[in-house]
């Protein structure tokens, strides 16, 4: 299992759109991916549940990676934060 | 009527009421594992129709207006709510659409009671797309027409997408409902089509008939119902005046400021507030060259905390997509007293106690900005500069509870960004002057030219009587500003320019020629000094 924390740049948080690019990324691999903020946890799976955890601009998130595919899971998502998630 | 302007621009035109739709629950119950199976694949059915329609749509629309409706094409496949839904139609036995209506139901009531503005807007999205599939399922006709005709005001109680997208968007010149703020839906997408628009009028909106004349200001918010000659002859003015000056911006915003022989220039944008950064990038500033900080310490009664501060500071990194924020540490006296500090009244306020003088001197209060200062520089690239330093033992002194700062945050473990750059503010004859001095110690100087000519010439700037007097150009000045310039050029120190003649149209090019190269002013000077950089 590989964790991993990313802090959210993007001024608006966690918003309908980075969230729905990140769902689809999930998707392409094998691994079932954990998003933990706090307390609260949601699979990467569904928008309405990362949505209703209301990550806002400057929060801290964690993503948690299940064995399968892992590394190159966890590799596409750091591209994806550092790229995609900034300035929507 | 008036609500809150969200969307600048003048519409005039005739009112469209957008309904919202009501559906009731059947309450029928299915009767046997047949009938379930039948509503299943009525749901499964519905989902792929809508996904189609959805993405028929997609393909017509412009990227950002796909990405919305992408959202909902999300939402149509998410586990959470296909579990919810199939869970109604299996164990409780409802029929496909009064599953729908009330999953639905329950996801927007988790929205709607969400604390944050951008998502409580997202349940516009929850229920529209459980619209989408809902008409579906009841054979109910998607979609609304518009009347004949252009120039057509869509008034709601609040807007949702398949709303805003699936009308002729041609015919539609302005959007008014009666919930929502900055981040609702009507807002975003007026302000991708660069259509007026004013949300949170509340009841009043009920006033609006179908077909009334309107006259709105997507700027004040104002809305004007069956208005006079005299207003609507009014704003066709004001109308035709804010798209001409919104084409020639737009002509301008995406041009790098730059010479004709390539040699780039950097303008910057003035600000105090968080509120100041959208319009400042709109205009094409490169980031803040000044962010006061003064606002924060006012109209309240006691000082601000570091979390109130570092706070403040993120925010502005975070919104300045992606370019550098100058902070000035609190730049104060007793012109403009804060009731806490207890400042006395002095004779000459400007030769007074301010500035890195309070800062100085009241220790504890400068720790706790440069605290927050360091802080938030993770968020961004960061710079900071003290005001009024005459001296470069100032600014060591300065320096010395800025490594102070550095050392607590470090001993508590407390993030923060070790490599904020340490400038300085040159606004003081003295500070010009000894300006080699200083270079050994600054990481950058910023001139500013307000006090720094004031103080040069003798010339109290808010004395009318002697308003003449007071000439930035002077050579006195402009001497002063070419030792700044050169120096930063030998000792390779960024030189930059955030007084009021740094966005005065007379200067650029005087100012380009002695070598500046990084201009701060108001956001709106921005376009017309950039239009004399490009060409010369």
């Amino acid at each position: 299992m590989i964790t991993k924390e990313y802090l959210i740049l993007a001024p608006e948080g966690m918003h309908a759109r980075p969230a729905t690019a990140m769902v689809k990324l999930a998707k392409q691999y094998q691994t079932t991916i954990l998003l933990k903020k706090g307390e609260k946890t949601a699979k990467l799976n569904s928008l309405l549940n990362i949505l209703s955890l209301g990550i806002k601009g400057g929060e801290a998130i964690v993503l948690e990676f299940d064995v399968a595919e892992e590394a190159a899971a966890a590799g596409a998502f750091d591209t994806f934060f550092a790229d995609h998630l900034k300035d929507w | 009527m008036k609500g809150i302007g969200v969307s600048s621009g003048i519409a005039i035109g005739r009112a469209y009421w957008v309904r919202a739709r009501t559906a009731r629950v059947s309450g029928l119950l299915l009767e046997d594992a047949a009938a379930i199976d039948s509503e299943i694949a009525k749901y499964r059915a519905a989902v792929a129709a809508a996904i189609a329609e959805l993405e028929t749509l997609m393909a017509k629309a412009g990227a950002e207006e796909a990405a919305i409706l992408g959202v909902q094409v999300e939402l149509l496949q998410d586990p959470a709510w296909e579990e919810e839904a199939l869970r109604r139609i299996g164990e409780e036995l409802q029929p496909a659409r009064d599953s729908v209506l009330l999953t639905m139901e329950q996801f927007v009531s988790v929205f709607e009671n969400m604390e944050d503005d951008y998502l409580r807007a997202r349940a516009a999205d929850v229920k529209d797309m459980g619209w989408r599939l809902f008409q579906r399922l009841a054979g109910s006709p998607a979609g609304r027409q518009l009347p004949e005709g252009e120039g057509w005001i869509l008034v709601a109680e609040d807007l949702t997408p398949s709303d805003t997208m699936g009308i002729d968007a041609d015919r539609v010149s302005g959007f008014i409902t009666k919930l929502g703020g900055k981040t609702s839906h009507a807002a975003i997408v007026a302000r991708l089509r660069a259509l007026p628009a004013v949300v949170g009028v509340g009841a009043a909106l009920e006033a609006i008939g179908d077909g009334d004349e309107l006259v709105m200001d997507g700027a004040t918010g104002n809305i004007f119902v069956n208005p006079s000659a005299t207003v609507v002859e009014r704003h066709r003015k004001k109308q035709a005046e804010y798209l001409r000056r919104r084409k020639h911006l737009q002509s301008l915003k995406n041009r790098v400021a730059e010479t004709r022989d390539g040699v780039r220039v950097h303008l910057q944008a003035n600000i105090g507030t968080l509120e100041d950064m959208e319009p400042a990038l709109a205009f094409g500033a490169e980031g803040v060259g000044l962010l006061r900080t003064e606002l924060l310490f006012m109209e309240r009664e006691q000082l601000p905390t570091e979390e109130e501060q570092f706070l403040f500071y993120k925010n502005v990194l975070l919104r300045s997509g992606g370019h550098p924020v100058t902070i000035r540490t609190l730049d104060i006296g007793g012109d403009k007293p804060l009731p806490y500090l207890f400042l006395p009244k002095e004779e000459n306020p400007f030769l007074g106690y301010r500035a890195i003088r309070i800062s100085l001197d009241r220790k504890e209060m400068f720790l706790t900005q440069l605290r927050a200062i360091l802080r938030a520089g993770l968020f961004g690239s960061c710079r900071m500069m003290f005001p009024m330093i005459g001296s470069v033992e100032e600014l060591i002194a300065a320096k010395g509870v800025v490594a102070e700062a550095r050392r607590a945050l470090t001993a508590e473990g407390i993030a923060f960004a070790a490599d904020v750059p340490v400038g300085v503010m040159i606004e003081i004859p003295s500070a010009a002057l000894t300006v080699d001095l200083l270079a050994k110690e600054a990481d950058f100087f910023s001139i500013g030219t307000n006090d720094l000519c004031q103080y040069t010439l003798a010339v109290d700037r808010m004395n009318e009587k002697i308003a003449p007097l007071y000439d930035p150009l002077h050579p006195a000045v402009l001497k002063l500003i070419r030792m700044v310039i050169e120096e930063g050029q030998r000792s390779g120190i960024p030189v930059g320019m955030c007084g009021e003649l740094a966005g005065d149209a007379r200067a650029t090019e005087l100012l380009f020629r002695m070598g500046l190269r990084e201009f701060s002013m108001a956001a709106s000077s921005i376009p017309e000094v950039k239009e004399i950089i490009i060409g010369l």
